[in-house]
């Protein structure tokens, strides 16, 4: 008797449970987000999303992880062809130029955030960040979600043991080449490497020393763009950078974030590497990490200008029904807070994209607390953006940018001279913008 | 007394042919249309805008000095795969099929690397070769003072995709040359050695001509395996690289079609491959058939 009556009375509980369930599920209208963000990141993208479900009933964000950058773009673009496609994508930003193209399917963020009534003020967000992101009229296409920029990374350790000052970073390149040859002298097995070779060692490079990599202003003027990425510049940056490789002052160490070992592995002394690796390679180096601003090289006027950014935003496509829009709307405006922004920023490294954000992470000491943190915003802000700092907008970058890094290969293993290797990276990379332009009248 | 079977419905065998048939053209003839159509056209990522350009996408490619290089980089690749891969598997068949305690265990531990996906495989010898903590590396580097480098050294990087991909492939071959030589007749070998062959000249003479039929139909498969199986191994390796030093045709499809988004030039680029593999296969027939003894 008494047990039916629990079990009875837990079956009405359960019914009870269900129907809550079931009503609540009716009621809040799903937005998919496919995004890019694996491991820690990945977690910390779905607080930040259940945080914003938990505020309000009416729509519910559902984080889907696509795999990297760009397997989740080709399954939004696959996606797209048979109209499954999802309210919001995480783009790197190298693509912006291929999703700006195809107008048809994207909605614009300033579009949608004045056709649903929320407020929304470009002013806000740092130009910096925001400028790479904006039309040549100012209105911005998507939403910045993370943000780095590349900075100088040393061991404090390895430099005390060659008899350098641990506290002062090199903040030149002949700096940085002087600090290499001590640690080299020291027993230290490589002077210094970069990650991302294409983003630091020629597209940050170029806009850190104000020097065009495309015309049209980098390409944000119009689609017959042409890369002037055989510049003085990048090729006396890349000669350089082989002469090094030979005596391994520097040692190249492979694509995208590759070369991370030789940092956390004590090879190599100095690393330059998105500002966004803070967090692992303080979990993974067994000594005292340093940080400072990316080098540049002192006898070119103008430098350092600004660095630009890599990372991802997000974009909205258009198919779905109306009302999700409003719900994308509101998500974005819930983004943009202060608080959001603060929490986002301190907890994954990636720029805080309104100043807002930067504030209130200054206010609550986070700054004070945590030495390095601020060296990326710091830097691309150093000055107001220009033509050349705005960042870039050429289409088929991936693959452009794949060009670049095999000729980078040919010039660092000694096959082609800087000159030849860069020519060659511009040649090939036109016959992509050219077919780019062709495919998308 | 014959024993035969006669079928007197008139549709019956086609019906049961369907099945077979459905699936080869949903499954091959179908993907290899749509290909050659798409490699006709010009669309942009999203598919928005399509325009017909007939032969423009082999016209670019065949402009680029770099697809020859693919082509030369692929013929190397496989060739260096089929050969060693072949050679190494008959060597490994022949010990075991010898009288040996263990023999099973040598032989079940053989076929194992079979078993592993190739973009682990991939990861396990990336992960060897690793300049700075990979074993193998260490050992080059400490031990044979080689400067190991494939991260910038093409051929370092070559070396290191043909030796994962023959791993991988030696456990296929190994099976099938095992099979082969169990099936050889023992009686024909004692005779010659009765005769007084030696152990070289008796395989040179008897079991290698025997196992003819096999070797075939292996150079076969090798070489479609290394033409197209290798994809996730190159890409978990070296991802093409250094400059474009492990980059083969099928890779270079999945790089400008799945991470480029340029499918009408990767569509292209497949219809020529498929050519190369039709026509590759086609000589194989015709001519080193010949030599084969069934």
């Amino acid at each position: 008797m008494h047990i039916r009556g629990l079990r009875r009375l837990c079956g009405i509980v359960v019914a009870v449970a269900m129907l809550f369930a079931a009503s609540e599920a009716r009621a809040a209208v799903e937005i998919q987000w496919w995004h890019a963000m694996a491991g820690e990141l990945g977690r910390l993208l779905e607080k930040l999303a259940a945080d914003f479900n938990g505020q309000q009933q009416e729509y519910k964000i559902v984080p889907v992880y696509k795999g990297q950058y760009t397997e989740t773009m080709t399954a939004a673009l696959f996606a797209l062809r048979i109209g499954q496609q999802p309210a919001i994508v995480q783009v790197n930003e190298i693509a912006t130029a291929t999703m700006m193209a195809a107008r048809g399917a994207t909605y614009p963020v300033y579009q949608l955030m004045r056709d649903q009534g929320e407020p929304f003020d470009p002013a806000t967000y740092l130009p910096a960040i925001s400028g790479y992101y904006t039309d040549t009229d100012g209105n911005m296409l998507s939403f910045p979600f993370n943000s780095s920029t590349p900075i100088l990374y040393y061991n404090k350790d390895q430099f005390r043991l060659a008899g350098l000052d641990p506290e002062k970073p090199p903040a030149t390149w002949p700096e940085v080449e002087a600090a290499a040859q001590k640690l080299r002298a020291s027993g230290v097995p490589c002077g210094f490497t970069t990650a991302w070779p294409s983003w630091i060692n020629v597209e940050n490079l170029s806009a850190f020393h104000n020097v065009p990599l495309a015309t049209k202003q980098n390409g944000f003027g119009g689609f017959d763009t042409e890369l002037l990425i055989n510049s003085d510049l990048v090729v006396r940056h890349i000669a350089a950078l082989a002469e090094w490789q030979k005596t391994k002052i520097f040692d190249y160490g492979g694509r995208n974030d590759r070369a991370d070992q030789k940092f956390y592995g004590s090879q190599c002394g100095m690393y330059v590497s998105s500002s966004a690796t803070r967090a692992d390679i303080l979990a993974n180096a067994k000594f005292e990490v340093g940080f400072g601003m990316m080098p540049y090289w002192p006898d070119i006027a103008g430098a350092p200008q600004n660095s630009i950014i890599g990372g991802a935003t997000l974009w909205v496509l258009k198919g779905r029904p109306d009302a999700e829009y409003k719900g994308v709307a509101r998500f974005f405006a819930y983004l943009s807070k202060p608080g959001a922004q603060a929490w986002w920023h301190q907890n994954t490294g990636y720029l805080p994209i309104t100043d807002a954000g930067y504030r209130l992470s200054d206010a609550q000491g986070f700054y004070d607390r945590n030495p390095g943190t601020d060296i990326s915003i710091k830097q691309i802000t150093l000055h107001t953006p220009t033509e050349n700092s705005k960042g870039l907008r050429l289409g088929s970058f991936v693959q452009i940018r794949d060009v670049i890094e095999d000729e980078m290969e040919q010039a660092f293993s000694g096959k082609r001279t800087a000159k030849a290797a860069m020519d060659a990276a511009a040649r090939r990379g036109n016959e992509i913008l050219r077919r780019f332009e062709k495919a998308n009248p | 007394m014959e024993k035969r079977s006669a079928f007197n419905h008139r549709f019956l065998p086609y019906a049961l042919l369907v099945p077979q048939l459905a699936i080869t053209v949903v499954f091959f003839y179908w993907p290899a249309i749509q290909a050659v159509w798409q490699s006709f056209l010009l669309q942009d990522a999203f598919g928005l805008s399509t325009a017909f350009i007939w032969l423009d996408n082999y016209r670019d490619l065949f402009s680029q000095p770099d697809y020859y290089q693919t082509i030369v980089t692929t013929l190397v690749f496989s060739g260096g795969v089929a050969v060693l891969s072949l050679s190494l598997a008959l060597l490994l068949a022949v010990q075991a099929d010898k009288q040996l305690s263990g023999a099973g265990v040598y032989r079940t531990l053989l076929i194992w690397p079979y078993a592993v996906a190739p973009a682990v495989a991939g990861v396990l010898w990336a992960f060897m070769f690793q300049p700075s903590l990979g074993v193998i590396a260490r050992i080059l580097r400490d031990d044979l003072g080689i400067d190991w480098n494939p991260l910038l050294n093409s051929d370092h990087a070559m070396i290191m995709v043909v030796l994962a991909a023959v791993w991988k492939q030696i456990s296929y071959n190994f099976l099938f040359f095992l099979a082969g030589l169990q099936a050889i007749p023992k009686s024909v070998i004692e005779a010659a050695a009765i005769d007084g062959a030696r152990p070289a000249r008796r395989f040179w003479t008897i079991t290698f001509p025997l196992l003819s039929p096999t070797m075939f139909f292996l150079i076969v498969v090798n070489i479609v395996y290394a033409f197209f199986d290798t994809l996730g191994l190159i890409d978990a390796m070296t991802a093409g690289g250094p400059g474009k030093a492990t980059e083969t045709l099928v890779y270079k499809v999945y790089a400008d079609g799945r991470l480029g988004g340029d499918l009408g030039g990767s569509a292209a680029q497949s219809v020529i491959l498929m050519i190369i593999v039709i026509a590759l296969t086609a000589i194989q027939f015709r001519y080193v058939e010949k030599k084969v003894t069934y």
